[in-house]
């Protein structure tokens, strides 16, 4: 039954195969080109598991010690995902002991894969998407560990590679930009952010920019689509 | 560089608090109460204006005034929004506009 799960499963997170492992790629060079162990960059995957905020923390550890300052930057960086398991509540409601792991793992592409994927009839649906969720973070670590290697057995300027987390948060507005018909949501949060990047700095205009955006969606209290019952 | 002991804990503070927003919903609603109507609203709304904010935060350190004027940048994500209209292909997109913003400022806008 759990291979049978799994078999199904792997066709469905194709997409993520190539995209994490092209970004955990780059995690891992950008990563170990400041210095840091390869195994730094497996850890980070296993444990912290989260695209955007990995590459954001590169910058992090490469800066003086911070903890009040990293845990803010995650919870800044990451607040998305208190609302991904919005739509998760029901789905991994009967799923025991693998609920925690589906929770730990919903990274942006496990939710969006999570979201548009229906568990084939005859398959338990619960191995089914545990399988999805667990194939797209071995990807990811998969990617991390061959970008650390490459980067501590070769110098090569790796300068610019950190572009590949700019492209794949322009890719994911795209893919928004045409699911929707409703582009305000999209629209304040490039210009409230910018406005506050304007106005706070570059290092100071997360928190403003995250209050600017509950605040101008809650007066601007329109959905943004018809709610999708699946998801 | 930070050293081993502090990089251990930054690293967990990152984990710890990465899992706490993940779970966050799933403590607040049980899958046995109703969840208020406002919080489905921004559970809609908030991921559109969420990754249109960290385009923005991708491109903080951007001088739009001294050489080369985020010109790197601009060409790199025009590249990725026209490859990605056309072909549609995730791979295609984030890896041709990383190799080509690596060459941009490594040989043309250095």
């Amino acid at each position: 039954m759990k291979l049978k799960a799994f078999k199904a499963a792997f066709p469905y997170t194709i997409p993520v195969l190539m995209g994490y492992l092209f970004l955990g790629i780059a995690f891992g060079i950008l990563l170990s080109s400041n210095g840091y162990h390869y195994i730094w960059a497996i850890l980070m995957s296993v444990f912290i598991y989260a695209g955007s905020m990995q590459f954001v923390a590169v910058g992090l550890l490469t800066s003086i010690f911070d903890p009040l300052g990293t845990m803010l930057l995650t919870l800044m960086v990451n607040a998305r995902h208190l609302f991904y398991g919005l739509s998760m509540i029901t789905k991994f409601n009967d799923m025991g002991i693998k609920k925690f792991y589906m929770i730990f793992s919903l990274s942006d592409e496990t939710y969006s894969l999570l979201c548009s994927t229906k568990s084939p009839k005859n398959l338990d649906k619960n191995w089914f998407y545990f399988f999805i969720a667990l194939l797209n973070q071995s990807y990811w670590i998969l990617g991390s560990a061959i970008g650390g290697i490459i980067g501590s057995l070769f110098t090569f300027n790796s300068k610019g590679v950190d572009f590949a987390m700019t492209a794949l948060f322009v890719v994911i507005f795209i893919n928004q930009w045409q699911s929707n018909t409703n582009h305000t949501p999209a629209l304040i949060g490039v210009f409230a952010s910018l406005l506050c990047l304007i106005i706070f700095g570059a290092n100071n205009f997360i928190i403003p920019s995250m209050i600017a955006i509950l605040f101008t969606l809650t007066v601007k209290n329109k959905p943004a689509k018809e709610r999708d019952p699946q998801c | 560089m930070l050293t081993n002991s502090n990089l251990i804990i930054t690293i967990i503070i990152m984990a710890t608090t990465t899992f706490f927003t993940r779970l966050v919903p799933f403590i607040i609603f049980p899958s046995n109460k109703e969840t208020p109507k406002y919080i489905l609203y921004l559970g809609d709304v908030l991921p559109y204006s969420i990754i249109g904010m960290l385009i923005i935060y991708c491109l903080k350190n951007i001088s739009l005034l001294t050489f080369p004027y985020g010109m790197g940048e601009i060409i790199a994500i025009l590249f990725v929004i026209i490859v990605h209209v056309w072909k549609k292909n995730t791979l295609l997109s984030i890896c041709g506009g990383t190799i080509l913003y690596m060459f941009l400022v490594q040989t043309i806008f250095i």
